[in-house]
Formats: structure tokens, sequence, C-alpha cells
């Protein structure tokens, strides 16, 4: 059963339909912590601490965080292993150009591949950059994300890579969520306007509320 | 009209091919496009050399047989099979690009004639009903909701041309697997291999070499019948319920 799923094409495409969906839903809340950011080092980092201690008394201490981290972690690397796999098959199933070609297909669509990549590269140095500290600009400093996040949007590459990135997962979102829809059997005639809707919103929002970051540390809102 | 006309000639399977340059006077606005490559291949002969080489039959847009991916559009500009579609939708002095269709599972047989038997096999798959033939049942014999009688002609247009699959950037037959699915699975007479009928044509469709879906739509805007995307989206509902329903 489960492999007549992963060696489907269809079943692959549902994989990557479901762990795009995973991931949206992070995203949204991953967006909504980063809001406190505007309200000060105190609540920000009271919210960074909070997250080490999610679910407590049940859960010991870091394992709610653990145990998100694990599932994001799953949802990254089969959407990524189906994302590769599928695309190596759809390059060889079309493997002679045509010689009159027009791009007919959207942005969004055209760039779902090299969008990945580059969103998977970012999400590298992020963990490296604001999780683990590694590549993190002058002095990293556990325990206080909001001087981290500070120091660095106060580099100009810091703000580059994120921005860039934070547009390649707004177009990856736009496509990525309506093509989830379609892909588990949600869409039809009657709901495409209201999911096409949806896209949008998340696209924008998603990627209005992350650049927001960067750009109050930039204007001083956040400092 | 007087046109330049860039052919995709090859002369079999194994042999490269590349485009080769013809022009023709005299193609009047109201030819078919068909007519139009029937007057090149005249010249052709008349000239000793060999005529191009293309798929065509009923020429009245239901058959499926017809092809040609003109000016990088499965079936050309218009909506339309390519025997359907006149040159009064070309300018005087226009350049055409004519190619095969472009698919692995779709190997060039000679210039612009492909073999399409892929399909077949997707059909042999489970594109069929097990009822008992004979005299055609009296038309009220099986009731069918109107809902579901339109759902299943939208569908039963599908007269497996291959443009979808020319026209998906991963040569896909999803378009193709999914028209034929959602016209008999929609119906009661196909409701008894509902579960199979999706599971064994997806399966043929994969080991044909097709590729996936990426939603990119690019299918629907190709077919000449007016299939709709969402088509693949209602064979994704079915694949899914399959799964549940059988054991494999």
């Amino acid at each position: 059963m489960a492999l007549t799923f992963w060696h489907s094409t269809l079943g692959k495409k549902i994989v990557m339909g479901t762990t795009g969906l995973i991931m949206i839903g992070y995203l949204c809340a991953h967006l909504l912590g980063n809001m406190k950011i505007f309200f000060g080092p105190g609540e920000f980092n009271a919210y960074g601490h909070w997250l080490r201690v999610m679910g407590a008394p049940v859960l010991h201490h870091e394992w709610g965080l653990w145990i998100a981290r694990l599932v994001l972690l799953a949802a990254v690397v089969l959407h990524a292993v189906s994302a590769y796999q599928l695309s190596r098959r759809d390059i060889k199933a079309r493997p002679q150009k045509y010689v009159h070609t027009k791009p007919r297909m959207s942005y969004a669509t055209r760039t779902m591949r090299w969008g990945g990549v580059i969103l998977g590269l970012f999400i590298v140095w992020h963990i490296l950059d604001l999780t683990t500290g590694t590549t993190h600009s002058g002095g990293f400093q556990e325990g206080h994300p909001y001087q981290n996040v500070v120091d660095t949007f106060s580099t100009w590459y810091g703000n580059a890579i994120y921005i860039v990135a934070m547009l390649a997962m707004g177009m990856h979102v736009r496509h990525g969520f309506w093509s989830a829809a379609q892909t588990l059997g949600a869409g039809n005639r009657t709901r495409d306007r209201g999911l096409k809707a949806i896209a949008n919103a998340l696209a924008i929002v998603l990627t209005a509320g992350f650049i927001s970051i960067p750009v109050g540390v930039m204007t001083g809102v956040v400092s | 009209m007087k046109l330049t006309l860039r052919v995709w000639r090859q002369k079999n399977p194994d042999t490269p091919g590349a485009m080769a340059v013809y022009e023709l006077d005299g193609v009047s606005e109201d030819m078919s496009f068909l007519e139009m490559l029937d007057i090149l291949n005249e010249e052709l002969i008349v000239k000793g050399e060999e005529p191009v080489a293309f798929d065509h039959d009923c020429r009245e847009g239901i058959c499926g047989a017809c092809s040609l991916v003109i000016n990088g559009a499965a079936h050309g500009p218009e909506r339309t099979t390519t025997c359907q579609l006149h040159m009064r939708s070309f300018q005087d002095g226009d350049t055409i690009d004519i190619e095969p269709w472009r698919a692995s599972a779709f190997p060039v047989i000679k210039d612009l004639v492909v073999d399409r038997s892929a399909f077949d096999r997707v059909i042999q798959a489970g594109g069929y009903i097990t009822a008992p033939t004979g005299a055609a049942p009296e038309a009220h014999a099986t009731p069918v909701p109107k809902a579901d009688a339109e759902f299943a002609f939208e569908h039963a247009e599908c007269i497996g041309c291959g443009a979808c699959v020319a026209a998906c950037p991963n040569g896909a037959a999803m378009l193709f697997t999914s028209a034929k699915v959602n016209h008999l699975n929609v119906l009661p007479q196909g409701s008894p291999e509902r579960e199979t009928r999706v599971l064994d044509m997806v399966a043929q469709m994969d080991a044909e070499g097709f590729g996936g879906c990426t939603l990119a739509g690019e299918c629907a805007t190709a077919c000449p019948k007016g299939i709709p995307l969402f088509s693949i989206t209602a064979m994704n509902k079915e694949w899914l319920r399959a799964t549940r329903k059988v054991k494999r």
C-alpha cells in the first residue's frame, strides 16, 4: 500500500502536497510568533523561551520544540525527495525541446523547481544563522533572539538573502497551495476562485509579514 | 498567400531529424492546415522529393488522428484540431514552424508522425467496461443523474489525440488518462471497476514513461475538446479513494 503510493507519480505528488501544506501551516505559526518582535525585546525573548517549555507540564523541556522540528524535517525531506524524483522523471519524459518555444506558464509555475532549491538553501542558512549561531554575524547570544535578529538584519547580506528567499517563498506558496488542493482532489470549478484567492492571500501575507522584520530593523522600528 | 514553412524532417526513428525550410505560394485562406500540407507534398512529389509524412484521417475534428505542433502550440493557434484549423488564422508572408508531438512516450516514426500506441495501452489497462455487449440497451434501462451524465459527456469528448502530452512541459498524460477515468467512473456502467480502473490506468500511464503533473495547465489550454484541468483534480480524488478501498 505505502509502496503503491510512493512508486506512483500521483502518490509522490500527494506526498508533496501534504508535506507542503504542513510547511505552509508552520509558516503561518512562525509568522505570528515572529510578529512579537514589534513589541519589544521582553515579549520576543519571552516567546523564544516559551517555545522551549511548550507543552509543559506534559512535555519535558524542549520536547515540544523537538517534536515540531522532527515533523518539519520529515516534511522537508519528503517534499524535496519527491520533487527531485518527479523532476528527474519529468525531464526524461520530454527529452527534446520544441524549436519554436514560447513561455506561457505563470512565473510562479515556471520557478517552482529552482525556487524550491533556493528555499532549501535558505533554510540551511537560516538555521545556521539564528538557531545554532554558526554563521551569525557578531556574537551570537543564546537566549537573546531579539538581539540576534537585529544583528542579522544589520548586515546588507543578511537582508539580501532573507528578502530574496521570502520573495521566492511567496511565489512557491502561490502555485504550491493551489496545486496541493488539486493534487489532493479538493479543487473544482466552483471552488477555484476561492482557492486561488486563498493562495494569493497566503503568498502576499506571508511574504509581506516576514519581509516586514528586516524592514523594521533597517528603518529602526526594531533595534 | 505566400508562406515560409519550417518543417521537422526525420527519415526514421533512428536517424536524427532537423527543420527543413520550404517556400509555398498560392495558399488559399480557406484551405485547412492539412490541405496546405497536401499542396506542399504535391509540389515535393513533382520535384521528386520525399513528401512530408503526417497523421490524418477524418479531417472533421472527431477522430484524433491529426497532430502537429504549429508555432509551438499543439494543434496551432485556434482551439481546435489541426484538420479544422484554417489558413485564415495566418497572415500572408508568415513563417510557420511545424513540429511533431514531443514526448519520450511518443517516439517519432517519421517526419511529423509519432507512435501514440502508449495511449492504447493505457486504455487497455482499464478504459473499458465489462458489461455484456450486444444490441444497444434501451436508453432508460439504467437511470443516470443529469449532473453525472453531463460530467461523463464532458470527459467522453476526449478524442485521444495527445495534444495534452505534446503541450505539457513534463510530457505527462494526466489529462488524457483523467478524461477516460472520469468518463467511465461516474457512470453506473463503469462502477464495478471504479477502483481498479483508476489504479491500473495510472500505473500504466507511469509505466509508459509519461511525466508527472505540475499543474502548469498547458494541457487544458491545448485540448481541442476543452477537457478542463479539473479533470485531473477529479482523477486524483478517485485515485486517493481507490488506494484506500483496494488492498494491493
